[in-house]
């Protein structure tokens, strides 16, 4: 076992602990520090593959501000434990099977695509932060663009949403 | 350099998307569940990244960005409806949000 590899164990095993520990909690603030920890080691993945520039807006843009959001929203809103009534137990019993099918439709489209990947696979290492921006501002400039109106609209959409009633 | 298969980053993707689909569906907190939706966004970022690492070609690194600002976007706007809906309905049970008019 390469150093590597153990590495990816150990990330990706927290990483799935994390996503479990949302499910199981029943507070909405235990569950936000679940997904940080998932956000976290996703971070470190990312790194492993080379891709510094993902891990750290990772670690900025989705630990640092979309979780943090979310923590102040749970606690402005003073959020409780969850409670179950019977239709809990319905969306349960409709929600197992269709998991399941899910699950197994994404395992064949993975088994299936898997030796075309390695196949195409070409080890070209490539300074992920420079080819990035490159390609950010020539190739994809028009969407990137369009990005800063929808974060515009966002901002407004917020500001229109939160503000009391007159 | 990189000595872990493509197929290794696939598999725990799709269990991390499968995951939140499960969190989605079964969590009762408005909350939690627009907790699960950023958890199967981050799964398809690491299959997007898994894959551009595989390919040698950066376009896939371009997308997750894009994928992660519009999730910032849509967090805010969507707990700016959360924080209304709360408000209105004194309640963060998804089944008490299940008419759009109050």
């Amino acid at each position: 076992m390469t150093p590597q590899l153990g590495i990816f164990c150990v990330l990706a095993a927290l990483s799935v602990l994390g996503a479990l520990s949302l499910i199981l909690q029943k507070h909405p603030i235990h569950s936000a520090l679940s997904l940080i920890v998932v956000m976290v080691s996703l971070a470190g993945l990312y790194l492993l593959m080379g891709a510094e520039f993902v891990a750290a807006v990772q670690i900025i843009v989705y630990g640092g501000a979309i979780m943090v959001l979310f923590v102040f929203v749970i606690m402005l809103l003073n959020a409780g434990v969850e409670e179950y009534t019977n239709l809990s137990k319905l969306a349960g019993i409709a929600g197992i099977p269709l998991t399941v099918a899910l699950a197994g439709f994404i395992a064949a489209a993975i088994g299936r695509s898997g030796e075309a990947v390695q196949a195409a696979a070409q080890t070209g290492a490539v300074s992920s932060t420079r080819g990035i921006s490159t390609m950010l501002f020539k190739d994809f400039v028009y969407p990137f663009e369009l990005t800063s109106v929808l974060i515009l609209v966002a901002i407004l959409g917020a500001i229109v949403l939160a503000q009391r009633e007159k | 350099m990189n000595m872990i298969p493509t197929n290794y980053y696939l598999v725990l993707s799709a269990i991390l998307f499968g995951l939140g689909v499960i969190a989605f569906v079964f969590k009762r907190n408005i909350i939690v569940i627009f907790m699960s939706i950023e958890l199967m966004l981050n799964a398809v970022n690491l299959a997007f990244v898994a894959f551009s690492q595989a390919m040698g070609k950066l376009d896939g690194q371009v997308f997750v960005l894009f994928v992660i600002v519009v999730a910032a976007a849509e967090a805010t706007v969507g707990l700016g409806i959360i924080i209304l809906t709360a408000r209105n309905r004194q309640s963060l049970n998804i089944e008490r949000v299940d008419l759009l008019k109050l």
